[in-house]
């Protein structure tokens, strides 16, 4: 299996959003989540006079240190190493997934506590560590049913969202042993903390991810509501923190900025429940052995290109997804990338390449209301065009490409629009020919070659008096 | 290991040299450091905002924190209350048996055990509701504030800024270098992840509450 699994689509979006889209359950369970955080969001969001300050100032504060990475990783490499901790370089994900179960091997560690962490889904840890005989332990309620149930995240920031509570209740008696439980959830979640207590007691290594480092002093930021974050970067002798490199900040002073973006974007707080952040080793408090693994994976791929750049500023609050209207029906499977929505359909194909997610970044109608809602101003759309035109001349190189319907067809069509004659001439074909499939000024089905424009969308019929005709007529 | 340090970097700076990005502006747009109010407004959105995220807070005069940390303990009914080893004398109650942290002694099993812990704060941000613990005087260390089930937090007014920034700069300030870790705090923990729905108290102290004093 490839390196990249985890990121890349196997079959094309549209085939994977069908299949969701017969899913009520998940509609109706995204349906609820994405209203009531939307509605969370604006409220804390409308709170702040200053939002759109804060929002030039956070996209200001991701380009200052990813206009100048490698300076920025080299200064974050001195500061935590000064503050006892250890830096480690990984190219890609068999190479951090090396660097981790090595650690832990090394210090003979048969099970590892984890809080949540989209990085190391994104390289698969939890296989690598089983692979040799570690046991992982997800400690976030939803990861801990996502991964009770043997399935993968349908939301960033709540990725066991498909599933109800009723499902739950029987994931919990099975995999848990607890017989008496109710479906009520809070009864779920203290089932949930009587299991991992007594894993946090007995954690000797944990393996978190970071929401954000500090280059000038070494200091390491995650943000959480659970408290599993808290056990795990306090309680165990041994703390592993994978980070991919674009989530540095230059400057200690940038939290001021971000942790009033991140809450509110993210779970539509003023501040979530806890943030902690910590620098190398502390001695008497939290882990005495603390390595910080720094991960490309593609990402200086993307940071290769002067516009889909800006990806990398991405913050993973989940804004995008709650305002998005394709992500809101068809659901975070469907992307079949561990970063779905609006901001995985421009990630994923740039840090996997777009000849590998040819499909993604045609997931959006590019009504722009990703682009509102982002707490560090990426503009998804223009990315998303942009990477449309990629993805079409990628398909273009060679001749099924050059020769293929699509590309004739539009080569046709600019022929025809180019030039009035032709394009009344065209007009006039096309209102006769299209009468067997007209139904209320609407065509839902063209024929052979054409069926492809409307599989996914109603085209509107030739009208019987174009406004040219109307305009002369009444000349 | 080195080998794929100098590639990284070599792959970020060939990146970078390949498609130069326009220069960032140096300043910062002019958001707010600060919102004009008289600190005791401060105190008074503190108490509010804190409260909002189901903390229970109580505030008295200066000199009341005494019976007000014996009357939150004994309605909780804490029998063996964790405390750092550095807490004002006169917070300290009587009638209740005090496992004392003088140089981690404490093992993680005593402080699961324990009906509750007792600490300061490094200060509080009014805007969020946020109590903030850097390890420093009255706190301990973070395991103190995390294992047991009960937290009861005493905050000085005087603790008290208005928005994140005053935290982020005060933090930054002398002691700083030290580095100690800081745990920001807003009200017990939480977890909406089965159906969206707010359970308060998942692993971290599943009550906070809070004596504002002055």
């Amino acid at each position: 299996m490839s390196d990249t699994a985890s990121l890349t689509p196997r079959v094309p979006f549209p085939e994977a959003a069908r299949e969701a889209l017969r899913d009520t359950q998940l509609r109706r369970n995204l349906g609820k989540a994405t209203t009531t955080i939307r509605a969370k969001r604006h409220a804390v969001v409308s709170e702040l006079p200053d939002w759109a300050e804060l929002r030039d100032a956070g996209a200001r504060i991701k380009d200052r240190a990813l206009h100048r990475l490698d300076e920025q990783l080299l200064r974050l490499e001195d500061a935590v190493t000064r503050a006892g901790g250890a830096v480690h370089w990984a190219r890609d994900a068999a190479e951090a997934n090396g660097i981790v179960t090595g650690i832990a091997q090394r210090h003979g560690v048969r099970e590892v506590v984890k809080v949540k962490s989209i990085t190391t889904e994104e390289i698969r840890l939890n296989e690598s560590l089983e692979r040799v005989g570690i046991e992982p332990v997800e400690t976030d309620l939803a990861e801990l049913i996502v991964q009770l149930a043997g399935d993968t995240p349908s939301h960033i920031l709540v990725p066991a969202i498909h599933k109800n509570r009723a499902e739950i209740r029987e994931l919990f008696r099975r995999k848990l042993g607890v017989r008496e439980l109710t479906d009520d959830p809070a009864a779920l979640a203290e089932a949930a903390r009587r299991y991992l207590r007594e894993r946090f007691l007995r954690a000797e290594m944990a393996v978190s991810g970071a929401n954000f480092a500090v280059a000038a002093t070494g200091t390491v930021c995650v943000v959480e509501s659970e408290g599993n974050g808290r056990m795990c970067l306090t309680l165990p002798r041994l703390l592993v923190t994978v980070m991919g490199i674009e989530k540095i900040i230059p400057e200690w002073a940038d939290f001021e900025v971000l942790l009033q973006l991140l809450p509110r974007s993210s779970t539509g707080e003023r501040m979530n429940p806890y943030t902690s952040l910590w620098t190398g080793v502390t001695p008497g408090d939290g882990p005495q052995e603390f390595h910080l693994v720094l991960l490309d994976n593609g990402r200086t791929r993307v940071l290769e290109d002067a516009v889909g750049r800006q990806a990398l500023r991405c913050i993973r609050c989940s804004a995008c997804l709650n305002v998005c209207p394709v992500y809101e029906r068809a659901g975070g499977h469907a992307y079949q990338s561990v970063y779905p929505g609006p901001i995985g359909a421009i990630l994923t194909p740039q840090l996997v390449g777009i000849e590998h997610a040819p499909s993604l970044p045609f997931a959006s109608s590019l009504c722009g209301a990703c682009y509102e809602a982002c707490p560090v101003k990426i503009d998804i759309p223009t990315v998303l065009v942009h990477l449309r035109g990629k993805a079409v001349r990628a398909g273009r190189s060679g001749l099924r490409g050059r020769f293929g319907g699509e590309s004739l067809g539009m080569a046709a069509l600019g022929r025809t629009f180019s030039s009035r004659a032709r394009y009344e001439r065209a007009q006039r074909v096309a209102r006769q020919a299209q009468r067997p499939l007209v139904r209320d000024g609407w065509i839902e089905r063209l024929p052979g070659a054409l069926s492809g424009w409307t599989a996914a969308r109603d085209l509107r019929a030739v009208p019987s008096q174009s406004f040219r005709d109307w305009w002369r007529k009444r000349a | 290991m080195s080998s794929a340090r100098e590639e990284v970097l070599g792959r970020v700076r060939a990146a970078l040299a390949a498609a130069p990005p326009r220069p960032v502006d140096d300043g910062m747009p002019a958001y707010r450091r600060s919102d004009g109010e008289p600190h005791e407004a401060h105190v008074a959105l503190f108490i509010e905002r804190a409260a909002d995220y189901r903390a229970e807070v109580r505030r008295v005069p200066r000199g009341a924190e005494g019976e007000a940390i014996a009357d939150a303990l004994r309605r909780r009914g804490v029998r063996r209350l964790a405390v750092p080893s550095d807490l004002p004398a006169d917070w300290l109650p009587a009638g209740v048996e005090l496992l004392v942290d003088r140089d981690g002694g404490l093992s993680h099993a005593e402080l699961d055990a324990s009906d509750g812990v007792l600490t300061g704060c490094a200060l509080a941000i009014a805007q969020t509701g946020t109590v903030v613990l850097d390890g420093g005087a009255a706190q301990g260390r973070r395991a103190l504030t995390l294992l047991p089930d009960y937290h009861l937090c005493v905050v000085d007014a005087g603790q008290i800024v208005g928005l994140v920034p005053e935290a982020i700069e005060r933090l930054a300030g002398p002691g700083a270098e030290e580095r100690r870790p800081v745990t920001f705090v807003s009200g017990p923990s939480a977890t909406s992840d089965i159906e969206l729905n707010r359970v308060e108290g998942v692993h971290g102290p599943r009550t906070l509450q809070i004596v504002v004093v002055g």
